[in-house]
């Protein structure tokens, strides 16, 4: 039986950048063990010497010729913007100020 | 008219019987009366779908070659960008979101002149079986509305079988579009993967994600099938090949001396008795019509469920990485100071809906260092054996069929609280996705205990998809003379149909 306590999912949660509440941290953490139970199945067989498959079609990297072509304008490229000044995406403060 | 095929209404605009705003009118007045009670839609774009059917009504009056679709009004899925319409992918992070261009399905789809009456509801992101998992409210099964529609393309599914539109657009990484299809009691195909472009399809699960088809027949989904289809240079996974010649597959309804193969791991335990009743009533269809019925033996495809909750949310703890609150999409916490560390986290926190979290959590986890081999790693070679299993089964069979889901709709909130029991929905469907090859679901009948329709899946080799339209033309044809009609006309009215 697998689990992961309200710890490991909290570090998870950090790494992934979403500030979860603690009524989260606790359900998720209750769940996963049912959860990893399910997946971990894929360790049931012998493996050894199966290649891995990370993608269903057999194609080498796709080229094209590097020209310049029609794309958006900026007002198009900042029209869902959150915030912006000056044609360009205005975002919160990215370095501390201790730092 | 609404109640008429694609091919019908088809017919009717180039006769000049009726004109595609009429026709648009009668879905939109339709969608007016039923959508409060089944809420297939999110967003309705009675304008522009009014104003693109009068552009092709005009093209036609002044003679024009249109293509056979045009004019004919459709449903898409919320997970494919179209310029100016709000696009969500059933999201709160997304709200209120114009994409400033057309997804190729949708530029596609433009381009035959169909009309687009608006954007379904969907699991978010397509992560769910039942539509529940929507940040604007479930749908609801226009079979019984205490059900769900089956997810993620629930929305989609829903307003083809309540006729609030003859086609739709759904998309299946795990069998989305099938498993809906099967539990609405309508057609619904995953092409090939790259058969499609993903460009403008807002990404899941990368190397699983393929768009396709909704109709109430198998002829219509056909006909949307070769709209949607096509090589395109910004998607580089697409194909480069000619789209296989589907539409006259369905029109062909043969399947004699072919060979198919029943999947001896995907029936019995877990399946529900009229599903099982049903899928083989349809074998025998089948038999009767001169098809050869052969039993093939895919041991891996036992952990195919497995593999596919590691792959897919690992792919999409990647993908979702792109809504951090800067560019597009939900902010929030940016009071004066804030860092963009944690505004990305409130936003995430407070964008994301509870089985997304649950992914993205599963595939932060199974992608970490310690764990990927075990995880991740054992799963990319599950996904090889899974490949190895078709391809021997391809050998032996033409195609390969199954039923498309182990039960029919279930209640709204059955399964909401249980992620596992909700995983084993896809069950059936999923083995295609891995494989990257095609699969369609078509209706089989209604399961005797529940009166609910059952999905017939039919599986074929990457790029074979006209032998999927050919089975099911065939399987369709002697459904419909045994029943008097097609099963979709059963379907409760909703009041007011007319």
């Amino acid at each position: 039986m697998s689990s992961l306590s309200r710890d490991d999912v909290a570090k998870l949660a950090s790494l992934a950048r979403i500030e979860m509440t603690e009524e989260e941290l606790v359900n998720l953490a209750s769940q996963f063990g049912s959860i990893l139970d399910a997946v971990a199945r894929v360790q049931e067989l012998n493996l050894e010497g199966v290649k891995a498959t990370s993608h269903p079609q057999p194609i080498e990297n796709i080229f094209r010729e590097d020209v310049v072509q029609p794309s958006l304008t900026p007002e198009q490229a900042l029209s869902g913007a959150p915030a912006q000044e000056d044609q360009r995406f205005r975002v919160p403060q990215i370095l501390g100020e201790a730092e | 008219m609404i109640k008429k095929t694609a091919a019908q209404m088809s017919a009717s605009l180039t006769s000049g019987e009726t004109t595609s705003v009429a026709l648009t009118q009668s879905h939109l007045d339709r969608i007016n009366e039923v959508d409060s009670k089944v809420k297939a839609f999110l967003h309705v774009d009675g304008e522009n779908a009014l104003a693109q059917a009068a552009k092709v009504d005009a093209e036609r009056a002044a003679g024009k070659k249109l293509h056979p679709l045009a004019g004919v009004p459709l449903a898409l899925k919320d997970v494919l960008a179209q310029e100016g319409v709000p696009t969500t992918a059933g999201s709160k992070i997304l709200q209120g979101w114009k994409p400033p261009y057309d997804s190729t399905v949708v530029s596609k789809l433009k381009q035959a002149g169909i009309v687009i009456l608006g954007k379904t509801n969907m699991d978010e992101f397509a992560m769910g079986s039942s539509t529940e998992n929507s940040g604007y409210g479930p749908t609801f099964n226009p079979w019984d509305l205490t059900r769900t529609p089956g997810g993620s393309s629930g929305g989609s599914a829903a307003a083809v079988s309540a006729f609030e539109a003859p086609i739709a657009v759904g998309s299946d990484t795990g069998g989305s579009i099938r498993q809906p299809a099967a539990l609405t009691g309508i057609v619904g195909v995953r092409p090939t993967y790259g058969a499609v472009s993903r460009y403008g399809l807002i990404a899941y699960s990368s190397s699983l994600d393929q768009a396709g088809p909704f109709g109430r027949t198998v002829l219509d989904t056909a006909m949307l099938h070769e709209v949607m289809a096509g090589h395109d240079p910004k998607d580089a996974t697409s194909i480069n090949a000619a789209v296989p010649n589907v539409v006259s597959a369905a029109r062909s309804a043969d399947v004699k001396g072919k060979k198919i193969g029943v999947i001896k791991q995907l029936q019995g335990s877990g399946y529900q008795a009229g599903v099982l009743a049903r899928f083989n009533e349809s074998l025998d269809l089948l038999a009767s019509l001169g098809a050869e019925i052969v039993e093939v033996d895919c041991p891996s495809f036992e952990f195919a469920l497995a593999a596919y909750y590691l792959i897919a949310p690992s792919e999409c703890s990647s993908n979702l990485a792109r809504f951090d609150a800067m560019r597009y999409g939900l902010r929030t916490g940016d009071d004066n100071g804030a860092s963009a560390e944690s505004v990305m986290n409130a936003t995430r926190e407070a964008g994301f809906g509870r089985e997304v979290k649950r992914r993205i959590i599963l595939g932060t986890y199974a992608l970490s260092s310690g764990y990927y081999d075990a995880y991740y790693g054992s799963a990319q070679k599950i996904r090889t054996l899974i490949i190895e299993d078709y391809k021997k089964a391809f050998t032996q069979a033409d195609v390969l069929v199954s039923p498309t889901s182990p039960i029919t709709a279930f209640k709204i909130g059955e399964k909401s609280e249980d992620p596992i029991a909700m995983y084993l929905a896809d069950v059936a469907t999923i083995p295609v996705n891995l494989a990257g090859i095609c699969g369609m679901s078509l209706p089989a009948g209604l399961a005797d205990e529940d009166g609910l329709p059952v999905g017939f899946q039919i599986m074929a080799p990457a790029m074979q998809d006209q032998r999927l339209y050919e089975v099911g033309s065939a399987l369709e044809a002697a459904l419909v003379s045994k029943w008097g009609g097609h099963l979709i006309d059963q379907v409760p009215a909703l009041g007011g149909a007319k």
